[in-house]
């Protein structure tokens, strides 16, 4: 399972390969000017990629995870998924790499690591998108492809954690100079955890790892480096979990510790926990759309929310009947497409074609 | 068909039907047992099916698999009898297993 500090901001694309350090700390940058943008790089995002692409609809792809595939990517890459037409079994990943293969011709821009915060609607009818890398988009249409919401930290259930975040509690390293001099705890024994003791510990004044065993599924090189820290009375290592946060307004100086032995106290001044990556709904809630129980309903024509030109599909959408399953997220953006040619190409009529007949088709797609 | 008995935080009991084949995490979620959240569907990917089994039924239930305790990793307040609910197969021979539910899911 990839972890929260893991997460790196990229961009990559067919066009134009952009690193992100040219975003950060730019808001002023311009806005990029595109047709389509799709919030969400997990299947059905991807696929709604290729049914765009078809109709000559080019789209900027974003999402918050560090790669391309979603929940196939992030919670299941090697698990066999049994119900995609035409392909008996295939993997997570093994989706997601064939889906990248698919869409290839049709040089969608990813924005990967990047979370949209906030969808404006402008008075020309185009939408104002930002995300929390500062990029924005002036687009024509909105495709949320969002799954169960964007992946985030995990936090605890420690009571008071809230009071910590931010001051005391972190659950990535934004700037490693933030935590030198500090006692530092962290928490977790996956290649987050291990990559941050081992990248963190000739900063800190004292480091602290925490894990619930003595076994580790970080990359063994990580954690015999770990280990020869440890020997060295360079880090000390524990194992047992976190049960009680010390402190007072945010400001951490303690935590109790459950282990084998007993509870033990603790002191640290700065805590990092990393338990993998939830789902949640997110800033999506904010935008003004109908939202049934965290899911939005959509027409089952179109697969349009409440507002003219903004589209859901995939497992976030609603209606009467809906599975989710990754075959109807398909079905679902080859629907949103037709619908979003409107929007974007008012004067053209759209002349339904096959792939297999059709020459002008073939032609986008590469193979003529 | 196999009884299971869920037990919450608070002592409250509830007892479910299931049947062999199914996991212990499906039976939980169609008789709606609160506090098995099972947001992952039962991928073993997300720890929130999180229970805990008395050491007696472990013979019947089996020991966690490798990828279970490194799922386990991401459940809070793990201890010796934690299970993911999803990778307990429902036997004939669990008719009568009691699972508690833990306080909280991550």
């Amino acid at each position: 399972m990839m972890q929260a500090g893991a997460l790196s901001r990229q961009m990559v694309g067919s066009e134009e390969v952009q690193q992100d350090a040219t975003n950060q700390g730019r808001p002023e940058m311009e806005p990029i000017e595109t047709d389509c943008v799709i919030i969400g790089a997990g299947p059905v995002g991807l696929f709604a990629v290729f049914e765009l692409g078809l109709v000559d609809i080019k789209a900027h792809v974003v999402d918050i995870l560090d790669k391309p595939g979603g929940q196939c990517a992030e919670l299941y890459p090697d698990k066999p998924i049994y119900d995609i037409p035409g392909l008996p079994v295939v993997t997570g990943q093994e989706l997601t790499e064939r889906l990248m293969e698919q869409i290839k011709p049709f040089g969608a821009t990813f924005h990967l690591g990047e979370r949209v915060d906030g969808l404006q609607r402008l008075a020309d009818g185009r939408f104002l998108l930002t995300t929390d890398a500062g990029t924005t988009f002036l687009t024509k249409v909105v495709v949320i492809a969002a799954g169960g919401g964007s992946f985030t930290p995990k936090r605890p259930p420690l009571e008071g954690i809230e009071a910590y975040e931010g001051k005391s509690v972190f659950y990535a390293v934004r700037r490693m100079h933030d935590f030198a001099g500090t006692d530092l705890l962290i928490v977790g024994g996956g290649d987050s955890a291990l990559d941050w003791t081992l990248n963190l510990q000739p900063l800190a004044s004292s480091l602290t790892l925490l894990h619930r065993r003595d076994e580790f599924r970080a990359a063994p090189h990580s954690v015999e480096r770990m280990r020869a820290l440890v020997a060295e009375g360079a880090m000390q290592l524990k194992i047992g979990q976190v049960t009680t946060l010390h402190g007072a307004d945010g400001w951490l100086d303690a935590v109790t510790i459950r282990t084998k032995e007993g509870e033990e106290r603790l002191a640290c001044n700065r805590l990092l926990p990393f338990f993998g990556l939830t789902m949640k709904l997110g800033p999506i809630a904010d935008w003004g759309l109908n939202l049934e129980e965290n899911l939005i309903p959509v027409d089952t024509e179109k697969f349009e929310t409440s507002e003219k030109g903004i589209f859901a599909i995939g497992d976030i959408n609603t209606y009467p009947g809906k599975l989710k399953l990754i075959l109807s997220g398909f079905h679902e953006a080859a629907l949103m497409a037709q619908q979003a040619h409107k929007y974007v190409y008012p004067d053209r009529k759209l002349l339904f074609q096959y792939t297999t007949s059709s020459s002008s088709l073939q032609k986008k797609l590469g193979v003529r | 068909m196999v009884k299971i008995t869920f037990v919450q935080p608070d002592g409250s009991q509830q007892v479910v039907d299931a049947t062999p084949g199914m996991t212990v995490m499906e039976a939980a979620k169609l008789a709606v047992v609160p506090g098995i959240e099972a947001e992952c569907g039962g991928a073993c990917a997300c720890a929130t099916c999180h229970v805990y089994v008395d050491s007696e039924w472990r013979d019947k239930t089996g020991e966690p698999s490798q990828m279970e305790e490194d799922m386990l990793d991401f459940a809070f307040d793990v201890r010796e009898e934690s299970r993911l609910s999803c990778q307990i197969k429902v036997t004939e021979d669990l008719d009568g297993l009691v699972v508690k539910v833990p306080e909280k899911q991550f």
